[in-house]
């Protein structure tokens, strides 16, 4: 996909303008629908995309695997810190009431950071899945024990990603 | 009125793409559809003011799912093997499964009905509430985030620990062979 120009020319011009939408998403969602979950996705999709037309190499260094692989244990450990956070501050775990001065602000953060957490766990997990899954090969000596003499699994994972 | 056609045409296209992934035997047209089916489920969602579950549907179930299936593809023969025996015992459960849960239906209460039971239990305190204490419009961020937020902290817990789970089993070292170069995969940032 790599040669074709429309998909090149639209994929570069789509990128930054998905990843905008799932920011959005993600800290527009207190007033409108949307949140972690879906702006996680989102993210991911561009990224996904990206990998999709140019190819996974590419795509890792865009976001090498050691990074992305990183930040899915980095989305729980900030929503769990904001349960220790206000834990420390002396209220029960996850209750956002002591985070400010007065316990609706302080709600407003815990919410938003605690979203930002699922965000970023969802969309990196995404998108470490993507890059197994469109790089899985099978070890040498361990080969499938029926497998279709037509297909030529390593030909066919390049052409597609 | 119009919400009805909406909803009649949109189960109708289900129904036809679901005839049509069982009656094909080429895996990408599978695939293809059954993207399509979760794009139209997405749209059944808006149309039950659903929004963040339509996005859900829409961005995992038509995209995502259809990308992970396709790269699983790639292993597979194009084609489905074709299985001449006529199964009388599937085609059985599946009737019974069908006209059980057609019956089944028949007990729930009416779609948006107020009265039914799960709209009695603490949504009733969470609607008259959230946006007095809380200041924040959407009231599903309000239950997802504050109100159930131990219940988010484990969903997030579940995707990452799902995510750990396949990484290790697509990328784990055992049984690779450490001097093949052929092939980029993930074992860059193994060693």
């Amino acid at each position: 996909m790599k040669n074709n120009p429309i998909l090149r020319v639209v994929t570069k011009t789509l990128f930054a303008p998905i990843i905008l939408y799932g920011l959005y998403v993600q800290f527009h969602g207190d007033f409108g629908p949307g949140g972690g979950f879906q702006a996680g996705v989102i993210i991911a999709a561009a990224f996904i995309l990206y990998g999709m037309v140019f190819s996974l190499e590419e795509l890792k260094q865009l976001a090498p695997p050691r990074i992305v692989h990183a930040l899915m244990a980095m989305g729980a450990l900030i929503y769990t810190g904001v349960g220790v956070a206000s834990f420390l501050l002396g209220a029960e775990f996850l209750n956002y009431d002591v985070l400010a001065k007065y316990p609706a602000k302080g709600q407003h953060y815990g919410i938003l950071i605690v979203e930002f957490g699922v965000g970023l766990t969802v969309a990196s997990t995404i998108l470490g899945l993507f890059m197994a899954f469109a790089g899985f090969d099978i070890p040498k000596n361990k080969k499938p024990p029926k497998r279709s003499p037509s297909v030529k699994p390593n030909a066919s994972v390049k052409k597609r990603s | 009125m119009s919400t009805l056609l909406i909803n009649i045409s949109l189960v109708s296209f289900m129904l036809v793409i679901a005839l049509m992934i069982t009656f094909s035997h080429r895996l990408f047209a599978i695939i293809v559809m059954s993207g399509a089916y979760s794009l139209i489920s997405a749209a059944m969602f808006v149309n039950l003011d659903a929004v963040d579950v339509a996005f859900t549907e829409a961005a995992v179930g038509a995209g995502f799912s259809t990308v992970l299936f396709l790269a699983a593809m790639a292993w597979l023969p194009a084609e489905e093997k074709r299985d001449k025996a006529l199964v009388i015992l599937p085609l059985i459960v599946c009737f019974a499964a069908g006209s059980l849960l057609m019956w089944a239906v028949a007990y729930l209460p009416a779609l948006g009905d107020p009265s039914s039971v799960v709209h009695q239990h603490v949504a009733p305190r969470y609607l008259a509430e959230s946006y007095d204490i809380l200041h924040i419009p959407n009231v599903v961020t309000t239950v997802l985030a504050s109100y159930r937020g131990f219940d988010t902290l484990g969903e997030t817990i579940v995707v990452f620990t799902a995510g750990l789970g396949v990484l290790l089993i697509l990328t784990g070292k055992t049984g690779r062979v450490q001097n093949d170069k052929a092939n980029n995969d993930i074992r860059d940032e193994d060693e």
